[in-house]
């Protein structure tokens, strides 16, 4: 049975969520106790490097990954307790988009069958009213069905494919879509296109968003708030613009300033990142940011930093938040 | 512009054969750098740059035909010996590449790998090769050099192997050196760390660079000289502030204005460009970027624009109706 | 507003990447003699030749003439008929055994791929012991003690050829789970029925084909070799491999006896090599484009 909570409790709560695999004898700790919640018709940014666990933790919300404990709490429904049919139906209200759109469509299926598939699987017969359905969605990403239902995937550009794989998504009118990079795999001058659509899509079908990159001013251009994630924890979580103006935590400030900037009077200090982010396999203890944090003491190798309020609605995870 | 330019690319075409016809990846390229500076070349996939970057190291695939001198330091690269060619590689002419998982030997120790080219090109014995190879590792800021000497690729993460693949290129002290893509495989702290290293490495050398990319943030504020190609041309090349201040080629604005910055509010509508890039084993009558163009006029569609000068020599674009401009300026 | 890409029209007419690979003149070749050999194979009953079996005392050894084309062989029996049954032996066993592997093989290579863990240990382990037997031993054996037949024959190999394609299957199966398309179809609640159907089966189904072709001239030369010693199918059932045993006592006389079925043996075997050699080329680039 589906509940439906209120409509002003977040769509998606996750609690406390632990996400570990074991690879070659060891084991890697790709989530450590996050917790995050994300409210109906907005767009959470999670940002971080590469290794910090965001890709993880979107699958894991769609439960395609295996978490060791914690809760994700879809529209109140408990997804990490749900099986079978029950989990299937909720499937169908949740989605997700890939980095590189052309592996995430089937080489040797028609785009047509490919954008109808999660019609099939949700049990809609009618093979006129799926090809209407497909029709509009096509139609909606900006792309003729005409033209395009009868064709493979290689026929198509890097952009195109991403906008058939947001058609895919969109045909069963989703709440909650999950963007595990989704513009990262593109050409600069489609990125903004493919930006664009989405944003349009979130206000057209009135979607909440995930949307992971690695790319901060991408991800500052779509989101409410903003969550930053480092070796498996959250670092800050705020409002967007709030955020980048006044980061709390130090590494938000390091990615911040790390960013090339297209402006050739900012010649670019010498930055101040130090060494190498360490492995999942053994992070540091306590803050695992402290092995490259200019501002790090005995504390912050004894304690785990929990996240606490440096300002309205911002959170930071420090125990020298800069502000 | 100080000095004689120390690599100069003249007039260099490459096609390539492919199934689906002539592939025309460099259409008349003309480029130059001096001794100690920096050279942005800038565009997206499929614009030329990388076969470009080969054609200067005469690595291009065997079915690509090349027209065109490629002069370096007084020779012409295309038309010497391949005997000198190969003793003009990694000693003068230094290449880093994207991925340091493929372009690294994943089955020989670093040290192997650094010690091999400084004896082929050095003539060193085992010994100083190994005390200049740690030296190096060192300088590129690698932790504990002597243990990483017998490391392989694999045990590296893809900052340190990327620091190695420079190491390896700089070893030789070359006059020049080719950085295709090099940051863009890597997280972004890793990035800034990667380019300072460059930068830093050039100043001390004196070294030439190219700096291959499609991050016009990457070029801002580490180049003097800025290429932008599209559709394998040159279409606006210009001193890196002019290029930013005063650009005159649309795709250039254009590219500008797609990219999301910092201080752009969020769910603000980005300008985006819209179409995209063209086939080129289809090439267009007209200007490539015609058809993505706001500002087009019928011009544009039927005759291609020819590199023209701006304000001053060292600025040039190739566009019949440049911005900035009322009306269109006869080229 | 998101930017509408009705250029479409243009890029798409061109249709890039038709299978424009220049397929030469030796593997249409190689098709017609295929297609040849099929037509003669199925149609051999109601072609104008005498039949296989009757004896011509003598008329033995006979050289090409009007009556017998290619003549006949040490009983008398007429060699291009014999050559014709024949090819019927070759192209049952040669089709049907490798048939059973890329069923069975391809199958257990997909579930084993597919689900991995420990089910995918034991149907590796299973096929593993399958392979380090000696195969020849294992056929005599089988046939020693069910007897000599068509059916047995086939069956054996068949089971033989069940490692290989489930080696085919299983890594190819391996690769494809780990792209995204198998994990968009997983996050849209697919079952894993529909995902081994819907999603990977036609992407696994081109190598095993390709790989097919190759069993099935495998096949056709080890069938022949048994029938070659006498082991194969029984008399006086002729497949190739039998006429070229036969034939080993008349070549000072009558080399052709042995040399016309090593030939007709010889182009089909390199027929269906070079169609699945050129079918496997042709399904591997396809991901790579230019």
């Amino acid at each position: 049975m589906m509940l439906q909570s209120s409509p002003t409790d977040p769509l998606l709560k996750v609690e406390n969520l632990v996400v570990e695999y074991v690879v070659g004898g060891k084991t890697v700790h790709a989530v450590s106790n996050v917790s995050l919640e994300i409210a109906r018709g907005e767009t959470l940014g999670l940002v971080g490097e590469s290794g910090c666990g965001k890709s993880t933790l979107g699958r894991a919300v769609l439960q395609l990954r295996q978490a060791q404990s914690g809760k994700v709490l879809f529209d109140g429904n408990d997804l990490t307790a749900m099986r079978g049919e029950a989990m299937r139906k909720m499937r169908q209200r949740v989605q997700l988009i890939f980095q590189d759109p052309i592996a995430s469509l089937n080489p040797r299926r028609r785009i047509g069958d490919i954008v109808a598939e999660p019609l099939v699987i949700a049990g809609i017969k009618d093979p006129e009213q799926r090809k209407r359905m497909v029709s509009d969605v096509l139609t909606a990403v900006g792309l003729d069905p005409a033209l395009v239902m009868g064709r493979l995937p290689h026929e198509f550009s890097g952009g195109q494919c991403q906008r058939i794989c947001i058609a895919r998504a969109l045909v069963l009118n989703p709440d909650f879509i999950i963007c595990d990079e989704p513009v990262s795999a593109l050409d600069v001058s489609i990125r903004a296109q493919i930006l664009n659509l989405l944003e349009e899509m979130k206000a057209r079908y009135g979607l909440t968003l995930l949307f992971i990159a690695h790319d901060l001013a991408v991800v500052k251009a779509v989101s409410d708030r903003v969550a930053v994630m480092y070796l498996g924890r959250l670092c800050e979580v705020g409002p967007s613009e709030q955020l980048f103006a006044k980061p709390a935590h130090p590494y938000t400030a390091l990615l911040i300033e790390a960013i090339p900037v297209p402006d050739p009077d900012m010649r670019p200090a010498e930055s101040v990142a130090v060494g190498e982010p360490p492995s999942p396999i053994a992070p540091p203890s306590g803050c695992r940011f402290r092995t490259r944090c200019p501002r790090a003491d005995a504390k912050c190798a004894a304690e785990v930093p929990e996240l606490r309020a440096v300002a309205p609605g911002q959170y930071a995870a420090c125990h020298h938040p800069l502000t | 512009m100080s000095g004689e330019a120390l690599l100069s690319v003249e007039d260099v075409v490459v096609d390539l054969p492919t199934p689906r016809g002539n592939l025309r990846a460099v259409d008349r390229v003309n480029l130059s750098v001096g001794a100690g500076r920096t050279l942005g070349v800038v565009g997206e996939s499929g614009c030329g740059k990388t076969m470009l970057s080969r054609a200067v190291l005469q690595l291009l695939p065997k079915k690509a035909k090349l027209r065109g001198r490629v002069m370096f330091d007084g020779q012409d690269l295309v038309s010497i010996d391949w005997e000198s060619l190969r003793k003009l590689r990694g000693r003068s002419l230094a290449v880093v590449f994207q991925d340091p998982m493929t372009s690294l030997n994943p089955v020989l120790t670093i040290g192997t790998q650094l010690i091999e080219t400084l004896q082929e090109h050095l003539e060193l014995d085992l010994a100083a090769a190994r005390r200049r190879s740690i030296e190096l590792l060192a300088a590129v800021g690698i932790p504990a050099p002597e243990q990483r000497l017998l490391q392989y690729p694999h045990q590296l993460s893809g900052g340190m192997r990327q620091r190695v693949a420079i190491a390896i290129a700089l070893s030789c002290e070359p006059k020049l050196l080719i950085a295709d893509e090099p940051t863009t495989a890597l997280d972004v702290t890793i990035q800034a760390q990667i380019l300072d290293l460059l930068a830093r490495e050039q100043r001390r050398r004196h070294m030439a660079m190219i700096l291959i990319t499609h991050d016009l943030g990457v070029v801002a504020g580490r180049t003097d000289e800025v290429a932008v190609m599209y559709a394998g041309r040159v279409v606006e090349r210009a001193p890196t502030p002019a290029l930013f201040k005063k650009m005159r080629m649309p795709y250039t604005e254009a590219l500008l204005a797609a990219i999301p910055k910092l201080d752009t509010a969020p769910h603000t509508v980005l300008p985006a460009i819209s179409g995209r890039p063209p086939d080129p084993t289809r090439p267009m009558k007209g200007c490539s970027f015609s058809p993505r163009c706001r500002y087009a006029v019928a011009r544009c569609h039927g005759e291609k624009p020819e590199l023209t000068e701006a304000e001053t020599p060292a600025h040039q674009y190739a566009c019949f109706h440049p911005i900035e401009i009322p009306d269109a300026v006869p080229a | 507003m998101a930017t509408l890409e009705l250029d479409l029209a243009e890029e798409a007419v061109s249709a890039p990447t038709r299978k424009g690979r220049r397929l030469g003149v030796l593997f249409w070749a190689a098709i017609g003699w295929m297609l040849f050999v099929f037509a003669l194979a199925i149609f051999a009953t109601v072609l104008p030749i005498p039949d296989p079996t009757t004896m011509d005392m003598l008329e033995r050894r006979a050289p090409f003439s009007a009556l017998h084309w290619l003549g006949t062989d040490g009983l008398g029996r007429d060699e291009l008929s014999r050559l014709i049954y024949g090819a019927r032996i070759s192209l049952v066993v040669g089709l049907c055994a490798p048939m059973i592997g890329l069923t069975v093989g391809g199958a257990l290579g997909m579930l084993s791929g597919y689900f991995g863990g420990r089910f995918g240990s034991f149907v590796v382990g299973v096929m593993d012991v399958l392979l380090a037997f000696p195969p020849l031993i294992l056929v005599l054996a089988v046939i020693a003690y069910v007897g000599q037949s068509i059916l047995n024959l086939t069956l054996i190999l068949g089971v033989l050829g069940i490692p290989a394609f489930m080696r085919v299957a299983r890594a190819a199966t391996l690769t494809l789970s780990r792209r995204e398309f198998v994990i968009a179809a997983q996050a849209l609640g697919a079952s894993h029925a529909r995902i081994l159907i819907r999603e990977l089966l036609p992407n696994v189904i081109l190598p095993l084909f390709a790989f097919f072709l190759l069993g099935v001239a495998i096949t056709i030369v080890v069938e022949g070799s048994l029938s070659f010693l006498g082991l194969g199918v029984p008399p006086p059932i002729s497949s190739w491999g039998s006429m070229i045993g036969e034939g080993r006592e008349s070549l000072d006389v009558a080399p052709r006896l042995a040399f016309m079925p090593a030939i007709a043996m010889f182009l089909t075997v390199l027929s269906f090599n070079l169609v699945g050699d050129t079918l496997r080329a042709l399904t591997d680039p396809r991901q790579g484009a230019l």
